[in-house]
C-alpha cells in the first residue's frame, strides 16, 4: 500500500485539502482554515474539535480508509492516532 | 495538605480521552466495590469506588466520562468538567486529579494533561497500556515526562492484577504534593493550538516511536475498513449478534417464563380461588416475569456490545455505517440499538446510550419502537395464518411470507422516515455535530471489565426499569380485574371491568378504524405486552386456554372478523405504543415524561392514520 510514489511530500508548494485526498494520500498539515462551508458548527468551533483531534500544523497524516458510499467519510492517520471524519469537514484541513 | 490526610478518605477524580483505558484501570483499582448511580437530573453514569493503598490510605475514585478537553460539548462532558473545577453542586470537589492516558497514543492525552493543569488540583498521570507501548518498540522516558509536566508519572498494565501496584505506591507519595490556584478559562482555538505544540515538543523529547504503526490494527483494518469487505464482515457479526439475541435468549426466557408459570400454578393451587389468588398469581406474578423475561436477551445484546465496544469495532461500524445512517438524519452509531430493537425495544432503547450527542440518542430512542419487535410475531402470526390464504405468488414465494415481510418493512421505512421528521421538527436549527471520531487501535478486551459491565446493565435494568414497568403491569392487572362479576353473571369476567368499561368507552372512536368491541378490550391489557393481546381476544371471545388455544382463536376470528378489520388490526400493530415496558423505559432513558408522551402520540397518531386507510381502501376493494 505504502508505494515509493508516495514517500515524499508533494513536490509542488500547492496546499491540498485533505477532503480531497483518495487513500495513500499523505502529507503535512500546513494550516487548518475553516471557511464558510460549516454547517451547524461556527468555524471556529470547527477548528477547536479539530485541534482537539490532533489536526494541527505539523502533523503528518494520511488517509488509510474511505466509505463505500460517495468514498465518504474518511479515515486519517494523525501521526499516532487514527481519526475518522467526512470529507467535509476535512476540506479545512491544508495540507502539503 | 495535612487537611486532606486528616480527614481520612482522600477523593480523587480519574480524567482522561475516550480511549484511554480509563475504565479499564477504573475496575482494575475498585474491582468490585463500585457504585453505578445517575448524576442527579441527568442521564450521565456516576461511577465511584474505594481503593485502599499499601499504606493504609483510603481513596474515593470516580471514574469521570471521557473528553480531548474541559470544554464540555455534550451532558457528559459538562459533568466531567464540572466535577474538575469543583463545580457540581452534588459532589464534593475531587481532592486530587489523577489523568490517565494510552502510552501508545500521548498526542490527544498530553493535550487534556497541560490544560488540566491550569486547574491547580494536585495532578498525577498514568500512563496505561505500557505493556503494548512496549511490545511496539515505544520508548518513553518517564522521569523526564515527570519533570517537564510536574506531577508524578507512573506507568501501568490495568488489565492485569500486578499492574496497578506502582499507581497505589505512587498514590501513596502524591497526597503531600499542594495545589495552586486555579487558572483555566474556555481555551480558544488559538489555546488549544498552542496546548497540542506544546504537547508534541515534550513527546518529541521523551518518546521514541518506531517506524510504523501497529501493524495488527493496520491489517485488520485492511479488511474491516474495506468498502466491500468492511461491509460484508460488519453485516455477519451483526446478522450473528442478532441470531444470539434471538435464538440464545429463547431457552432462558422459556425457563424464566415456564418458572413464574409454575410458581403461578402453586399459588393457585394453595390459595383460595378469588382476588388475592388472582392479585398473586396475574398482578405480582405475571408483572415479575414480565420484566425478568426481558433479562437473557438484555445480557446477551450487552455481552455483544460491550466486547464489540471494548475491541475496538464499534467507532469502526459507525464509521461503516454513518453514510447509509446519515442519510435518514440518524446517527452511524444508531445502527446497532436499532438492530436490537427488532428483537425487543427494551434493550435497544438501553443501548443507546453509546451514541453520545443528546439529539442524536433521542431521535434513535423515538424511532426504536417501530422496529418489528418479537413481541408482535405472536400476534402476526396467529392474523395472517387465520386470515392470508397460504398460496404462492409467482410460483416461490409464499403470500404469507410476503405478508409478514411487508410488515417488517412497514416498519423499517416508517422509522426512517419518522427519524428523519424529527430531525426537521425538533432541531432543524441546531445541527447535529459532525461526524468525527477517533478509531482506536484494537485491543482484547478484559473479562473482568465484561463483567462488571454486563452486571452493570442488569442492575440498572432490573431497578429502573423493574420498578415502573412492574408498577404499571399492577395497574393493567388492576383495571382488568375490578370491578369484579356481579353473582351468577355468565360472560367472562373482564366484561365487567374497568378495561371493559375503556374498551366500550374508546370503541367509537376505533370503529372508524374497523374493529369491534371486542378488540378494543383486548387493547387495553394488551398494553402489557403486544403478544397479551392474542390471550385478552381469548378472553374476551370465551376461550379457556388450553394446548391448541391459539389455533382456535384464529379459527374463530376467521368467522367473525372481516378481511378488512384484520388487515386494520395488523397495520395498527406495526405502529400502535401498545407496550408499557417501552414507554417507561423511554421515560427512564430520556428522563422526562414529555420524550414518552411524544413517542406514545406519534405512534398512535400513525397507528390511527394508518390503520384507517388500510380499512376503508380493503372495504373498498371489497374485503369489508
Amino acid at each position: 500500500m505504502h508505494g515509493t510514489l508516495h514517500d515524499s511530500p508533494p513536490v509542488t508548494a500547492t496546499r491540498t485539502p485533505l477532503g480531497r485526498g483518495r487513500p495513500g494520500f499523505r502529507g503535512r498539515i500546513d494550516a487548518i482554515e475553516t471557511g464558510g462551508n460549516t454547517i451547524g458548527l461556527t468555524p471556529e468551533e470547527l477548528e477547536r474539535r479539530l485541534i482537539e483531534l490532533g489536526f494541527v500544523e505539523g502533523a503528518s497524516v494520511e488517509i488509510l480508509h474511505e466509505g463505500a458510499i460517495g468514498h465518504d467519510p474518511i479515515a486519517v492517520r494523525v501521526d499516532s492516532a487514527t481519526i475518522a471524519l467526512r470529507r467535509r469537514e476535512a476540506m479545512a484541513i491544508l495540507v502539503i | 495538605m495535612n487537611a486532606i490526610a486528616d480527614v481520612g478518605i482522600i477523593r480523587c477524580a480519574l480524567v482522561g480521552t475516550p480511549n484511554s483505558g480509563k475504565t479499564a484501570l477504573f475496575n482494575a483499582l475498585t474491582g468490585s466495590r463500585q457504585k453505578v448511580a445517575n448524576y442527579p437530573g441527568v442521564t450521565v453514569e456516576r461511577k465511584a469506588g474505594v481503593v485502599h493503598t499499601p499504606s493504609g490510605l483510603c481513596f474515593t475514585v470516580v471514574d469521570l466520562p471521557g473528553t480531548y478537553s474541559l470544554r464540555a460539548r455534550s451532558p457528559d462532558e459538562e459533568i466531567t468538567r464540572d466535577a474538575v473545577l469543583g463545580k457540581l453542586a452534588s459532589e464534593t470537589p475531587p481532592d486530587v486529579l489523577v489523568c490517565v492516558a494510552d502510552a501508545t497514543n500521548l498526542r490527544l492525552a498530553l493535550r487534556l494533561v497541560l490544560e488540566l493543569r491550569q486547574v491547580g488540583r494536585p495532578m498525577m498521570l498514568v500512563l496505561n497500556m505500557m505493556d503494548i507501548a512496549k511490545r511496539r518498540g515505544i520508548e518513553i522516558d518517564i522521569a523526564k515526562l515527570s519533570d517537564l509536566l510536574g506531577m508524578p508519572v507512573v506507568a501501568a498494565v490495568s488489565v492485569r492484577k500486578g499492574g496497578i501496584d506502582a499507581v497505589l505506591a505512587k498514590f501513596d507519595e502524591f497526597v503531600f504534593t499542594g495545589g495552586r490556584e486555579c487558572v483555566w478559562k474556555v481555551p480558544s482555538a488559538k489555546d488549544l493550538r498552542a496546548g497540542q505544540h506544546e504537547a508534541d515538543s515534550i513527546i518529541r523529547s521523551v518518546v521514541k516511536m518506531p517506524a510504523h504503526a501497529d501493524t495488527l490494527t493496520t491489517r485488520l483494518d485492511a479488511v474491516l475498513l474495506h468498502p466491500v469487505a468492511g461491509l460484508i464482515c460488519l453485516f455477519v457479526i451483526l446478522f450473528v449478534m442478532f441470531q444470539a439475541v434471538f435464538t440464545w435468549a429463547q431457552p432462558l426466557m422459556n425457563l424464566i417464563s415456564d418458572g413464574f408459570a409454575a410458581i403461578g400454578a402453586a399459588t393457585h393451587a394453595v390459595l383460595p380461588p378469588g382476588l388475592l389468588q388472582s392479585f398473586i398469581e396475574d398482578g405480582v406474578l405475571g408483572g415479575v416475569g414480565s420484566v425478568l423475561v426481558f433479562l437473557p436477551q438484555i445480557l446477551i445484546l450487552f455481552l455483544f456490545i460491550l466486547l464489540l465496544e471494548d475491541l475496538g469495532y464499534m467507532a469502526r461500524a459507525a464509521f461503516l455505517m454513518d453514510k447509509i445512517m446519515g442519510g435518514a438524519g440518524l446517527h452511524g452509531r444508531a445502527f446497532i440499538p436499532l438492530l436490537s430493537s427488532f428483537a425487543c425495544a427494551i434493550p435497544g432503547i438501553m443501548s443507546t446510550r453509546v451514541i453520545d450527542n443528546k439529539n442524536d440518542r433521542l431521535t434513535t430512542i423515538l424511532v426504536a419502537p417501530l422496529m418489528t419487535c418479537s413481541a408482535r410475531i405472536p400476534v402476526y402470526t396467529l392474523i395472517i395464518a387465520a386470515f392470508i390464504p397460504n398460496r404462492a405468488v409467482w410460483g416461490v414465494l409464499s403470500l404469507q411470507g410476503l405478508v409478514m415481510f411487508g410488515l417488517y418493512a412497514g416498519g423499517i421505512f416508517s422509522a426512517l422516515g419518522v427519524s428523519a421528521a424529527a430531525k426537521f421538527l425538533f432541531w432543524r436549527r441546531q445541527m447535529s455535530p459532525p461526524f468525527m471520531l477517533e478509531l482506536p487501535d484494537y485491543k482484547l478486551p478484559s473479562a473482568k471489565s465484561v463483567v462488571l459491565g454486563l452486571i452493570t446493565r442488569a442492575k440498572a435494568f432490573l431497578t429502573r426499569a423493574g420498578t415502573t414497568i412492574f408498577a404499571m403491569m399492577v395497574l393493567i392487572w388492576f383495571l382488568a380485574s375490578f370491578p369484579r362479576p356481579p353473582a351468577g353473571a355468565t360472560g367472562p369476567a373482564i366484561d365487567y371491568s374497568f378495561a371493559a368499561m375503556l374498551g366500550r368507552l374508546i370503541h367509537p372512536l376505533l370503529e372508524p378504524i374497523g374493529f369491534n368491541w371486542q378488540i378494543s378490550i383486548a387493547l387495553i391489557p394488551g398494553m402489557a405486552a403486544r403478544e397479551v393481546a392474542v390471550a385478552a381476544l381469548g378472553t374476551v371471545y370465551s376461550i379457556s386456554g388450553g394446548g391448541d388455544a391459539e389455533r382456535q382463536i384464529g379459527q374463530l376470528l376467521a368467522a367473525q372478523w372481516s378481511l378488512a378489520t384484520a388487515l386494520s388490526f395488523l397495520v395498527w400493530y406495526i405502529f400502535a405504543p401498545q407496550c408499557a415496558s417501552t414507554l417507561a423505559v423511554i421515560k427512564r432513558e430520556t428522563g422526562s415524561w414529555k420524550w414518552m408522551w411524544i413517542t406514545f402520540g406519534y405512534m398512535l397518531a400513525l397507528a390511527y392514520v394508518a390503520a384507517f386507510a388500510t380499512y376503508h381502501i380493503a372495504v373498498a376493494l371489497g374485503a369489508g
